[in-house]
């Protein structure tokens, strides 16, 4: 079986592939009405032109995203700065502007800040701790079709390597609306991880850098942890919380929206007791949100981890972003089986297990 | 300018070379060719031309100078401490464990703007601080070599792109890299032609001379950048090394730098005899 499609345009086919699995019929409880879904994306780049209109140091870099309306930058002449395809020059010129006094907000896809700008971000940016909002689009597969070239499947392992860096994975868009009023007002650099298409809001109350969110607190202690990051993982993990409801199992939802500060006494705490955890990323398994909460409960609280997230394998074919998690195993179905082999003790789940989610 | 001044840069830039033959005789030696061909240009940017208070390095209508290319961090601290922003006994803990003097420049130095070292990063950051404030000059000086790193020639557009009339680049055009002539390796000619193609005003001088350098570093239009080409000689002031690329970099031993000294102060003393 299919994930059920999270886009709500049904521009994109979601093809139907073969199963190889049990036909877990998923619980598909009817919403009582239908969750608003925007983009993370373009509810910032609506917001950026109002805080800016708010404080007369920011600035808009953009690097011929297309994401911006530039007549909607004609209150605050000079500060929105199409840098063109360069992004080096747009780290660095961020640097120096923020070097300056200045807080500019940095815009380019995540595939190309990771790696392409990343050794400007490391250096002028980062290792001078200076206030560079880098907002990253396209995080994850989110690029879909487009291809290995512009997903971002090793990005939060960068960045949250850098030290101080504040790493941001807002899981809809009403949370990336306030991860990025409230980085406006911290002193270092921030990156700030979005999707490209529209998803709905998760909700779980208030958003704050830093503090993780307990969308599923279920009854503690759970018998499972399932943490996850960004907006597709997030909302996996709520259907998968879903369906082991429905199995008797209570699993705990944590949304460590924030890698860098991590919020360490979350995770600790929503594992006690457990079996262990479920991660759930849009991003290979090694190094991001999975290693984060493997190195935490190493350290803090010995506990199995099990990570779901891209296989250590490049997409091979073309496919829209539900079709790329589907096809590798970036799902409900996939938290769920995971869960079940921690409670259960059931042996694998390795990062070179190129077959995690069909354990 | 009168002849006093001229004696008193050429007095300073002297004392910046046993400077960088001092810090090259340390523990760790350091980047000597580079550092030698620099030192006319760095000396008159930070006596002469750029607004800046040793008291005040974070003043915010400073100037801003961005060494680029960061390999000739030891006439940069040269230069700084002889301008005041430190005093010259620091110079002699260069490289040791513990001091602030690194390899590559830090900002935790005073009159340091930012780190650099990786090559290809100036030219980017002097853009954003030309951006940022259109009253100050903002000055990136680059290696010639370094103009192969290809984000050079990414901020070169964008520099011409935003207008930053106050900012100047300058090339430490001393034809030579670590494994030999620029020419023999990526070339770089014809490299006015290259930054004129690219829109910036190009001139050219010798990186030697105050009087050109002077006027090569006066403000230019107002709504382009300028690119200064000093042509210089790695090594400078050192006949056994001048113009070779093994001067790149030195560990010197105490009667190496002893001699060394000595070629520079005779050098010095007929020059301003």
């Amino acid at each position: 079986m299919t994930e059920q499609s999270l886009h709500t345009r049904p521009d994109e086919p979601h093809p139907a592939k073969p199963s190889t699995k049990p036909a877990t019929k998923s619980p598909s409880k009817p919403q009582a009405k239908p969750l608003p879904a925007r983009s993370a994306r373009e509810v910032y780049s609506a917001l950026l032109p109002e805080l800016m209109l708010a404080d007369e140091r920011l600035y808009c870099l953009d690097s011929d995203t297309g994401l911006f309306d530039v007549d909607a930058f004609a209150a605050v002449p000079g500060r929105y700065l199409n840098l063109g395809i360069a992004e080096q020059s747009l780290m660095g010129t961020a640097a120096g502007l923020a070097a300056s006094g200045k807080t500019p907000f940095v815009t380019t896809m995540a595939a190309f800040a990771a790696t392409r700008a990343l050794e400007a971000i490391k250096i002028d940016i980062v290792y001078n701790a200076l206030p560079v909002r880098i907002v990253a689009t396209h995080g994850g597969l989110a690029a879909g079709h487009l291809g290995p070239t512009h997903h971002a499947l090793e990005d939060l392992a960068v960045m949250r390597a850098l030290p101080g860096l504040t790493v941001v994975v807002p899981a809809d868009a009403a949370q990336a609306e306030a991860a990025i009023r409230q980085s406006a007002a911290l002193p270092g650099p921030v990156y700030v991880r979005l999707g490209r298409k529209a998803t709905p809001d998760v909700g779980g109350g208030a958003f704050e850098i830093g503090r993780a969110q307990w969308l599923r607190p279920a009854a503690r202690p759970g018998d499972v942890a399932i943490i996850a990051c960004g907006p597709h993982p997030v909302l996996a993990a709520l259907r998968a919380a879903d369906r082991l409801k429905a199995r008797g199992v209570r699993a705990i939802v944590l949304n460590l929206h924030t890698l860098r500060p991590l919020d360490v006494d979350a995770v600790v705490a929503a594992v006690a007791g457990t079996a262990g955890a479920v991660t759930v990323e849009e991003h290979w398994r090694s190094g991001g949100l999975g290693g984060a909460v493997a190195e935490t409960l190493a350290e803090h609280a010995p506990a199995r981890v099990l990570r779901v997230g891209m296989p250590d394998v490049f997409a091979r074919r073309a496919g829209g972003q539900d079709d790329l998690l589907d096809r590798h195993g970036i799902t409900a179905d996939a938290v769920v089986t995971a869960a079940i082999n921690l409670i259960t003790g059931f042996p694998g789940g390795g990062t070179d297990d190129p077959d995690l989610s069909r354990v | 300018m009168t002849d006093r001044v001229a004696t008193n840069l050429a007095t300073t830039a002297h004392q910046v070379r046993e400077h960088i033959v001092g810090m090259c005789a340390g523990p760790e030696g350091g980047h000597l060719g580079g550092s030698m061909s620099l030192v006319e240009i760095l000396t008159v940017l930070y006596f002469e031309v750029l607004r800046i208070d040793p008291v005040r390095p974070a003043a915010p209508d400073r100037d801003v100078l961005i060494l680029s290319k960061g390999h000739g961090a030891i006439c940069l601290y040269a230069v700084l401490a002889e301008r005041g922003f430190f005093p010259a006994e620091e110079l002699a803990e260069y490289a040791r464990p513990g001091s602030r003097l690194m390899g590559h420049p830090i900002r935790a130095v005073p009159g340091v703007e930012m780190p650099t070292g990786s090559l290809g990063h100036g030219l980017a950051l002097a853009n954003g601080f030309a951006l940022a404030d259109p009253n100050r000059r903002c000055f990136a000086v680059m290696g010639d070599g370094e103009l192969q790193e290809g984000s050079v020639w990414e901020a070169a557009m964008t520099s011409v792109s935003l207008g930053l009339g106050n900012l100047t680049a300058v090339i430490d055009r001393n034809r030579l890299q670590l494994t030999g002539p620029t020419e023999d390796t990526v070339g770089l000619e014809p490299l006015a032609d290259r930054w004129r193609g690219f829109g910036w005003t190009v001139r050219e001088a010798d990186g030697h001379d105050f009087d050109a350098l002077r006027a090569a570093l006066e403000p230019g239009a107002t709504d382009r950048p300028t690119v200064v080409i000093a042509h210089t000689v790695k090594g400078r002031g050192l006949p056994s090394v001048e113009g070779r690329a093994h001067s790149h970099y030195a560990t010197l031993g105490t009667r190496q730098a002893e001699r060394a000294l000595a070629v520079l102060r005779a050098r010095h003393r007929r020059a301003t005899s």
